[in-house]
This record gives structure tokens, C-alpha cells and sequence, in this order.
């Protein structure tokens, strides 16, 4: 395919997981508003951060409230990222590649367009957020779910794939990146508890709030959750498990030669260094600089692939 | 005459050009007045790409840059052998139309510049009228190295009043044209008197008499083309006939330097 | 109606190679030489070009209209970018699906198979150098344009790639397309770009929609060119007065199908005529397309007219005129009900080496607006699905 094709499909999945991470960390933002009343404004600074917004945001606004920042995230196009945005992008993208849809596809893609123009159109009141915020991430599963469905298992799919799990890499990276300090031994009180918001906030940012207790528990602390985002491989955004499905779709599009490709590679590395260890190896190490790290070499990871494939030149 | 030829042409750039392509028309051919012993061009820094004869039967090469080339070397060199035949290059060839000639371009439109020069001009025989368009032209404009923009028309040229070969050569054509008479640039190189380094081909026209063909005059020197001259790409002005034309992405800061010898044996 | 459509289309492409080679027609003196030499659409750099298998217009539209039951006349050569056999497609496949029972009771000749024609008779035009299976692209000016659409659906149903002009570059003497495993060489393009904005490095510098080096190429012989650059002088109407002459010169056969008479503004008497009778004629531009443009002079008003004969007396030579013909019509569905329409009949010709093939059907083009004579679609005119249907 046309490398400005592959550029098309790796950017649309990247703009849908987006939007709906955006979405979620909306929806953690003001659950968290709602039910801890000592927090005030304040925790929206990092849901804007965890976003990689904050700095767009404060050179626009004088004042951090919640109402401003959830119309920022939600449907300022002047926010490249909101949730509006993204998914324009991504139907714009998809309407580039259209011919290398399935007609499931693009419908989906075009309907979860059509809903968000019409839901974001205005400013969302208070107590339509939840059911607006809903409606965003199912729009967005419906296009996923027509991709795994009906989609050839191709070099389409490959891409598509690879910009789903770069994104949602680097989206599970910078919510610990943001409150990776709740997550330091120094930090967590003697006796743990599931009620420390912060972790709350950071597991339901994930859509693992669930999930852990099952797995691990109502003992668990800080420690068994840095590991389930960093290094559990069966937890659908953990950073071992994206890198797992990056790698995965990488070889596959490498098919047939004798060696791994630069993007192979890069995704090779950061599998081996820093995801094959244990979470006391990630302590050590200090868990900013590793997350720090982690970020800079999925950057690097995502511009590797850009090259590799020819997406401009 | 035995004339030999050497011509380089190098770019240079400060950041590395991402891909360019360079169009050349630097190939002389046989005729009746000249012979190529001997001709190559070398690419450094580019690979050739394809080669084919344009609509004035010129050899044209298409040469593309290296990736992240800084540098392009284009040298051109051989051996001609040049006979005197009084300007006259002969009866019209090829495929492209006699009519064709006769129209005006872009830089060679006729205006009050030109209508001026066409009324100092003495209406005479063709070939002395020719001839006499050409002593007009030089008097009017003035033979001044930098003195244009290589991008004028004839109009503009005639109004500033100075030019260089490239312009007598437009204005020539423009009046020619306005006259009737099929006419068109020619490029290529002069050997001079008093040195053997140029930085630059010579431009100079051609105008097709009825009876006679094609005829050359080179406004500049006054004269029509005699042994010291090698055609070697022609068209209906500059744009045609250019030795070297580009598009490139990338490759900022550019310096061209250009370095003919031309060597009577 | 077929068998005339052939030899049209073999004259345009026989006028096409030799405008750009001898030009015999010229030193015969069938048509005069300014219809040539003032003509903005002639491109001299195609001059001694030979495309592979000699072919110029790979695509036609001949447009037709018709006054009478057996009564028809050629509106229109289109051998530029005729388009609109994306819609001849869509209609058929709507009425497929909307009335599937005309289609058991009538015997309706096929159209689906276009797009497997159409990369068929492309492959076929491919330069004999290339081996092997040779590859198609469509080249399309972006999403911006007008007719994207057409050019993503045509690169779809054909199975080929979709190009822009940045995805391609020259690569060992090639046009080669950018793919996510390296540079891949095309062998035909069918190309929706305007010649001015083919290739900035020999055309128009300014252009964004081109690739540059690709005339180069083409000269070369590495790329056919579908439909060849400097096809758009068959498009001319004042060329279109000369058919007759352009079929029986190159054909040696009297034309079959009618043109419309048609006065050159070109020529002072026949201009005289023209202004004379603005009120009855319609004067449409040399170069013009999309029915912009034109005059009718019927259904004009005094303003209108008056302005016009301005613009024809300043620039005579860039006018044709023909008689408002009584176009037939076809009834529509319109809010009131049934109602006619005027309507004409584009039928698509694809041409390869040896082959001149004649869709069976084409896109009629209805005048939407009550009485008016303009069908084209980018001035709000409608489409409909046509049968050919088998006795």
C-alpha cells in the first residue's frame, strides 16, 4: 500500500483510541470531583496533564475551573486532542483511506462522527455528561469492534493496530507519569488501602478498577499496581501488553525477511530492557526516570515507524 | 575551426537536498556546420535518469539527485569541429512546425518597446533587414554583464536600456516574430578572442528567410555565428533552450558556480 | 449509433497523431492552420511524441442529443477527462437494488463490468518495455477536488492504487509510487489532473498537483499517459466545427453521425451572422466546459444578450455558435408529478491497440431546471440510469 495510506490508517486508530482515552480520563475526572469534595479544582490540573494538555490549556485560559477544562478536553478545537477533535481527525483519516475500509468500518467511524458533532455541538451541562461522555466511547468500540470483526487480518490491520497500541501506550505512560508519586514505596501509607483516591483515580483512568480488586485483591498495594499498568501482560493497557501487540504487528508487517526492521527493533528493546523484569527492578531503577524514559523511546518508537514505511518523505 | 570544451556546472547547498531533479540540454549534434568529435557529460552527486529529444530534436537528460546530497556536479566536455558557413544553419527540420516559431512568448511579447525598435529599423531585402534589426537592438540596449534579471522579458529589457546576451537575443526574437518571420533561441558556446574562461554559455538567434532557411545573428557581437560557435540546444526563448533547469525539495542555501572553457586547438 | 462512435473516435485519435507529427490535414488544407497554431490546448512539447500503441485518448465521452426518433446529432467530443462513469455506475447499481424486477422483465445489456474493462484496456496501453502484469494508478488532484469521488471509486472498483502527486517521484527512469515497502514503478496512469498541472518541471512551476520529471519520462517511453497530455485540442468547439472534414479525412469514410451546424465567430462573416441572430442561437466558449460560459439566447435576457455581443466582438475568435436545438426530453418525478426534461447522452468509449469498446449505455444528463438546455452536472443537472436493451 501507499505509505500515505499506512500514514492514514496508523493516524485514524491513533485519533479513536485517543478520543476515547480523553473521554475516560474525563469521566475519572469528574467521578473523582463528585465523591472527594477536599480535592477542589485541583485534580483537573492532572487530568489536563495526564492529557499532555496542560501547557495548551494555560496559554489559553486564565482560570482553572472544571467547566473550562472539560469543555477544553471534551470539544475546544482549538485543542487538537479533545475529544472532538480526535475524532475528526480520525474521520477525516478514515474518509483518506476509505478504499482500504471495510463499508462496516467507515460507517462506524463516520456515525461515531456524526454523534459527536451533534452531542458536542454546544456546551455539555452538568448532568448530560455522563450519558455524552458514554455515547463518545461507544461510538469509538463500535469502530473497533467492526474492525476485529470484519477486518482482513492484512498490512490494513497492521497499521490500524499499531497506531491503537502506540497511543495507548503513551496514554497509559503519562497517567503514571503524572501520578507516578502516589505510587512510590516513600510514599504509601503503613497499611494499605484501596481507599488512597489517588490510586482509585489512576485505576479507574484505565478502566481497571475492577479488574485489580479481582486479581489482586483487597490487600494490594502501590506495588501490584505499578505492575498491573507496567508489566502485566494479560491487562489490555499495560505498557508490557501494548508493546507485546506493537511488537507482534511489526513482525507480521516484516514478513518474510530474515531481520527485524529498525521499528522492530526499537520495539525489541524496549520490550527486553524494560519490560522483562520484575516491578522491584523498576523501583530500583526509580520509577520517574523509568516511566521518563519509556516515554522518550515510544516517541522514538512511533517515529521509527513513520520512516520505516515511508508515511511521508 | 577545432574547438574544445570543457563545462562544469556545481551546486552546493547548506542543508542536503531530499530529492531534486535537474532537466540538461547540454549535448551538441552534428549539422552542416559543426561536427562533435567527441562529447560527454559526467554526473557527480546525481544519477541519470532517463534521456529522450525533445520538440527542437535537443538532447535532453534528466539527472536526479543523490539523497542528502550537498553537492551536484555537472561537467560536460569534448571536442567540436566548426566550419564557416556564413550563419546560414539550412532549411527547417523536424517535426515541430515553421509556425510554431512565429509566436510569441511570455518574454518575447511585442509591446511599445519593441514597436519602437521596429520603427528605427529600415525596411529593407529580409536578410538585411535582419541584419539591421539586430545593429538597431545594439544600439538601443547596451551589452552590460549583471545588468538583468534573468527572469526579464524583451519589453523590460528595452526598457532599462542594458542587458546581456540572454536579452538582445529575446528582443531580437521579439521583433523577428512581430516582423512575420519564424525565429528562435539558440544556447550554446562562443569562443572568445582574448580568454578561454567564461561563466556562462552565449545566446543567439536564429530567424528563417525564405529561400535561405535558418540564419543566425548574434546581436551582441554584431555578426552572424562563424566558426567560433557550437550550437547546442535551441527553442522559442531562454526557457526552452536552458542548459540546466530544476525542482528540488530540500537543499537550502544554494551556490552555483559555473566554469566554461572554451580552447581553439 | 455504435459503429459511428468508432469512427469518430478512430479520426480523433488518427487528427491527434498527426497535429502532432505532419500535420498533413494542415498541408492538405482541410482545416486552417491558426485552428492549430492560436490554440491554447495544443501542447508543442507533444510534438513527435509517439504514445505506446498510438493511442491519445484512452477514455472518450462522445456526448449526444437527439431532436427526432431517429434523429441525432454529436453535442460534444470529450476526449480530455469525460467524466461521469461513476455515476452511470452508482445509478445502475441503485436500480438494481430498487427495482430488481425491470431488470428480470427487461433484457437490460450490463455496465458493471467498466471498472474491469477500463483496467483491462489501460494494462493493454501499457509501453512495451514494462513486463509482466503492468501497473495501473489513478491520479487524482486530492480530496478537494470536484470529481474525487469518481477517482477514489474508479481506483476501488479497478483494484489499483490511488495517487497523489507527492506520493510519486522519478526512480531509475521511472514514475514510481511510494508504497510502505519502497519505491514501486507504474506503468499507466490515468491521470485526472489538468496538462497544466501535470509537471511543475515542464509545465506550470506553480503547480502543487503534478509530479515533476514525469513528461520526461513519458518522452522517454517508461509511462503511458491516459488520456496523453495535449488531448484537450479535440475538446475545442471551434475544432469540433471540422469533424466532418477530421472524419472523412482520416477515415475516408463520410461521417455517420450528425454534427450540429456550427458558425466559427473566428470568421467575420459567419460572426456577422452570429450577431445578428443572438436572440435564436447558442454561443458557447472554444475552450469552455461545465456549460459555464455559454449563452442561450432564447431563454436569455436582453441584459444578458447585450453583454454578450460586447464579449464577442472583443474576442471573436474565442466563440462558436449553433442553433438552439429541440432537444428531446424524458420525463422526470418531481414533486408535481411526471414531467419532461431535456437531456442528452454521454456513452463512454474505452480504446486500446486494436480495440474500440462502446459501453452499453452511459450516463444521460437531465436539465433539472424546467426548460433549461444546460446538463451539466456541476450546474445542478441530474443523472439517469440508461439501458441499452437487447431485442
Amino acid at each position: 500500500m501507499l505509505g500515505k495510506t499506512a500514514n492514514g490508517l496508523f493516524w485514524m486508530y491513533r485519533s479513536l483510541e485517543r478520543a476515547e482515552n480523553t473521554a475516560r480520563l474525563i469521566e475519572t475526572g469528574q467521578r473523582i470531583a463528585l465523591t472527594r469534595l477536599e480535592l477542589g479544582d485541583s485534580e483537573w490540573r492532572s487530568v489536563l496533564e495526564s492529557a499532555g494538555s496542560l501547557g495548551h490549556f494555560e496559554a489559553v485560559h486564565d482560570e482553572l475551573t472544571k467547566g473550562a477544562a472539560i469543555d477544553w478536553l471534551l470539544r475546544d478545537r482549538d485543542n487538537p486532542s479533545s475529544v472532538l477533535s480526535s475524532i475528526e481527525t480520525a474521520r477525516q483519516n478514515a474518509r483518506l483511506v476509505r478504499t482500504a475500509l471495510t463499508h462496516e468500518v467507515w460507517e462506524a467511524t463516520n456515525a461515531a462522527y456524526m454523534s459527536a458533532r451533534e452531542l458536542l455541538a454546544r456546551k455539555v451541562v452538568e448532568r448530560d455528561l455522563p450519558g455524552v461522555l458514554g455515547a463518545m466511547r461507544q461510538s469509538a468500540s463500535l469502530v473497533r469492534g467492526m474492525t476485529h470483526g470484519t477486518m482482513l487480518r492484512n498490512d490494513i490491520y497492521n497499521f490500524a493496530r499499531l497506531g491503537t497500541f502506540i497511543e495507548r501506550a503513551d496514554n497509559t505512560a503519562r497517567i503514571l507519569d503524572v501520578k507516578y508519586y502516589v505510587l512510590l514505596p516513600s510514599a504509601s501509607a503503613v497499611g494499605t488501602s484501596l481507599d488512597n483516591v489517588q490510586w482509585e483515580t489512576i485505576l479507574r483512568s484505565v478502566s481497571a478498577r475492577g479488574g485489580f480488586r479481582m486479581e489482586y485483591g483487597a490487600g494490594a498495594g502501590s506495588r501490584e499496581i505499578a505492575h498491573f499498568l507496567i508489566l502485566d501482560k494479560r491487562m489490555p493497557r499495560s505498557l508490557a501488553f501494548c508493546l507485546r501487540k506493537i511488537r507482534d504487528n511489526l513482525g507480521y508487517l516484516n514478513n518474510g525477511q530474515m531481520r527485524p526492521g529498525p521499528a522492530q527493533n526499537k520495539a525489541l528493546h524496549i520490550e527486553r530492557t524494560y519490560l522483562s523484569h520484575d516491578i522491584d527492578a523498576v523501583f530500583d531503577y526509580g520509577l520517574h526516570e523509568y516511566i521518563q524514559t519509556v516515554l522518550g523511546l515510544l516517541a522514538g518508537l512511533s517515529g521509527q515507524i513513520e520512516t520505516d514505511f515511508r508515511f511521508y518523505e | 575551426m577545432r574547438l574544445t570544451i570543457r563545462h562544469e556546472t556545481r551546486y552546493q547547498f547548506e542543508t542536503p537536498v531530499k530529492y531534486g531533479l535537474q532537466q540538461l540540454r547540454k549535448t551538441p549534434k552534428s549539422s552542416h556546420q559543426q561536427t562533435v568529435l567527441s562529447w560527454r557529460t559526467e554526473v557527480t552527486g546525481g544519477q541519470r535518469e532517463v534521456s529522450f529529444e525533445d520538440h527542437h530534436n535537443n538532447t535532453v537528460e534528466l539527472i536526479s539527485f543523490e539523497r542528502e546530497a550537498e553537492e551536484l556536479v555537472i561537467v560536460s566536455e569534448g571536442e567540436v569541429e566548426v566550419r564557416d558557413n556564413h550563419g546560414i544553419v539550412g532549411p527547417h527540420r523536424g517535426a515541430a512546425p515553421l509556425w510554431l516559431f512565429q509566436q510569441a512568448t511570455p518574454r518575447t511579447e511585442s509591446g511599445p518597446g519593441v514597436r519602437s525598435i521596429l520603427r528605427d529599423t529600415p525596411d529593407e531585402e529580409p536578410l538585411q533587414h535582419l541584419h539591421a534589426l539586430a545593429g538597431v537592438i545594439r544600439n538601443a540596449v547596451a551589452f552590460e554583464v549583471g545588468a538583468s534579471d534573468p527572469d526579464w522579458s524583451a519589453e523590460e529589457a528595452i526598457a532599462a536600456g542594458k542587458g546581456v546576451c540572454q536579452d538582445h537575443t529575446h528582443i531580437f526574437l521579439s521583433c523577428a516574430r512581430a516582423l512575420g518571420y519564424p525565429a528562435r533561441y539558440v544556447s550554446g558556446y562562443l569562443m572568445l578572442n582574448h580568454r578561454t574562461a567564461q561563466d556562462a554559455m552565449h545566446a543567439w538567434a536564429e530567424a528563417h528567410v525564405d529561400g535561405l532557411g535558418w540564419v543566425g545573428f548574434d546581436v551582441a557581437n554584431g555578426i552572424s555565428p562563424d566558426t567560433r560557435y557550437v550550437r547546442v540546444a535551441t527553442g522559442l526563448d531562454y526557457a526552452e533552450a536552458a542548459p540546466v533547469i530544476g525542482t528540488r525539495i530540500g537543499g537550502m542555501g544554494e551556490t552555483l558556480s559555473v566554469a566554461i572553457d572554451v580552447v581553439q586547438q | 449509433m455504435t459503429r459511428g462512435i468508432e469512427q469518430r473516435v478512430r479520426a480523433i485519435n488518427a487528427f491527434l497523431h498527426d497535429i502532432y507529427h505532419r500535420q498533413e490535414i494542415i498541408k492538405a488544407g482541410r482545416i486552417p492552420k491558426e485552428m492549430i497554431a492560436r490554440n491554447e490546448a495544443f501542447e508543442p512539447r507533444m510534438i513527435g511524441v509517439s504514445p505506446p500503441g498510438g493511442i491519445y485518448t484512452h477514455i472518450v465521452g462522445i456526448d449526444l442529443v437527439r431532436t427526432g426518433p431517429d434523429d441525432f446529432f454529436v453535442l460534444e467530443d470529450n476526449a480530455r477527462t469525460p467524466s461521469g462513469v461513476s455515476y452511470m455506475l452508482e445509478n445502475r447499481e441503485t436500480m438494481l437494488q430498487m427495482f430488481p424486477e425491470l431488470f428480470s422483465q427487461n433484457r437490460v445489456k450490463g455496465v458493471q463490468n467498466y471498472p474491469t474493462d477500463l483496467r483491462r484496456s489501460l494494462s493493454a496501453c501499457a509501453p512495451d518495455a514494462t513486463g509482466g502484469r503492468p501497473v495501473v494508478a489513478v491520479l487524482t488532484p486530492g480530496i478537494y477536488n470536484s470529481a474525487y469521488y469518481e477517482h477514489a471509486f474508479l481506483a476501488d472498483q479497478m483494484g489499483v492504487e490511488l495517487v497523489e502527486g507527492h506520493d510519486l517521484r522519478i526512480v531509475d527512469g521511472r514514475v514510481a509510487m511510494r508504497t510502505t515497502r519502497g519505491y514501486t514503478p507504474i506503468d499507466v496512469l490515468y491521470r485526472r489532473v489538468d496538462d497544466a498541472f501535470l509537471d511543475p518541471l515542464n509545465f506550470n512551476p506553480e503547480s502543487q498537483l503534478g509530479v515533476p520529471g514525469i513528461m520526461d519520462v513519458y518522452r522517454a517511453g517508461g509511462i503511458t499517459i491516459a488520456n496523453a497530455p495535449g488531448t484537450g485540442i479535440a475538446d475545442d468547439k471551434a475544432i469540433y466545427s471540422y469533424m466532418p472534414e477530421i472524419v472523412e479525412f482520416y477515415t475516408g469514410e463520410r461521417p455517420l453521425l450528425r454534427n450540429v451546424p456550427t458558425w466559427r465567430c473566428s470568421e467575420p462573416d459567419q460572426l456577422a451572422y452570429v450577431l445578428d441572430n443572438l436572440e435564436e442561437l447558442v454561443v458557447k466558449e472554444v475552450h469552455g466546459s461545465g456549460g459555464y460560459g455559454m449563452l442561450i439566447g432564447p431563454t436569455a435576457t436582453k441584459k444578458d444578450i447585450a453583454a454578450f455581443r460586447r464579449k464577442l466582438k472583443a474576442r471573436p475568435a474565442n466563440y462558436i455558435a449553433q442553433p438552439t436545438l429541440s432537444l428531446s426530453t424524458v420525463p422526470i418525478f418531481a414533486r408535481q408529478g411526471l414531467t419532461p426534461r431535456h437531456v442528452d447522452l454521454r456513452p463512454f468509449v474505452l480504446v486500446s491497440p486494436g480495440s474500440i469498446n462502446v459501453t452499453a449505455g452511459g450516463l444521460t444528463r437531465v436539465a433539472l431546471k424546467k426548460g433549461s438546455l444546460v446538463v451539466n452536472s456541476s450546474q445542478g443537472g441530474g443523472t439517469k440510469d440508461t439501458w441499452v436493451v437487447e431485442d
